[in-house]
């Protein structure tokens, strides 16, 4: 996870000042149904076969899992 | 090892038959313009269903006793040998606890949007643990399902609010 995908968010955890143990990023995901809950008209879509593998008719809907 | 982690999707509390049991029996009492999206999707969820059992079973059907044992699934075996039973990770029983139905359509398409978005991160979680090629194909498949389903109860919330403003006009 490099955090290059726009989909994720990171964040490090609450740590004490006297933790010895190195911060560590973590991440999360914001889907695209969150951020964009309605859909709008007239979007670009998939190929058929190309939305079968996918799960999704519409590009903008891809989440990609792990994140690319 | 991957088959005990699957189970969680079978039989657990954000698995694919709770939200087929949730989705088809709110339907009843939601208003009419979203009782066809609750239909359809609680019809999708089964067929997902069929997906993890397929994977559970393939996973499994060929493994002796040992190797069954070395994967965590020694008590299974004994309770229910190679047949598959509606249980999550942690051998838990299915229970209706695990779903909702409180009358209101807000409130239910928000508890259905949570369902979603928890089986979108527990998929995450069973990706995470696997190298299977063919079964992480599979499990990215069914999570973008759950992302378009969220958009869709999403969508179904805006049609509401919209449904219950144009009720006001006389």
């Amino acid at each position: 996870m490099d955090g290059t995908s726009a989909e994720w968010r990171s964040y490090v955890n609450f740590r004490s000042p006297f933790d010895p143990c190195p911060a560590r990023v973590k991440w999360y995901d914001v889907p695209p149904a969150v951020t964009y809950p309605v859909q709008k008209s007239a979007r670009k879509q998939f190929a058929p076969q190309e939305a079968l593998r996918k799960g999704t008719l519409w590009p903008e809907y891809d989440s990609p899992y792990p994140p690319v | 090892m991957l088959a005990k982690m699957l189970i969680e999707q079978y039989g657990g509390a954000d698995g694919e038959l709770s939200a087929a049991l949730r989705y088809l029996n709110q339907r009843y009492s939601i208003p009419d313009k979203v009782i066809g999206l609750l239909t359809d999707i609680g019809t999708e969820e089964f067929a997902h269903l069929e997906m993890i059992a397929t994977m559970v079973y393939k996973l499994t059907k060929d493994a002796t006793p040992e190797q069954l044992r070395e994967a965590g699934l020694g008590d299974h075996y004994v309770n229910h040998g190679y047949s598959l039973f509606y249980h999550d990770a942690a051998g838990n029983p299915w229970t209706a606890a695990y779903i909702a139905s409180k009358g209101d359509p807000i409130a239910d398409l928000y508890e259905d949007i949570a369902a979603e978005e928890k089986a979108r991160a527990t998929y995450q979680w069973i990706i995470d643990n696997t190298d299977d090629p063919d079964i992480k194909d599979s499990l990215r498949f069914l999570r973008e399902r759950e992302v378009i389903h969220s958009l869709r109860f999403r969508e179904a919330v805006e049609i509401l609010k919209e449904y219950q403003g144009s009720k006001k006009v006389f």
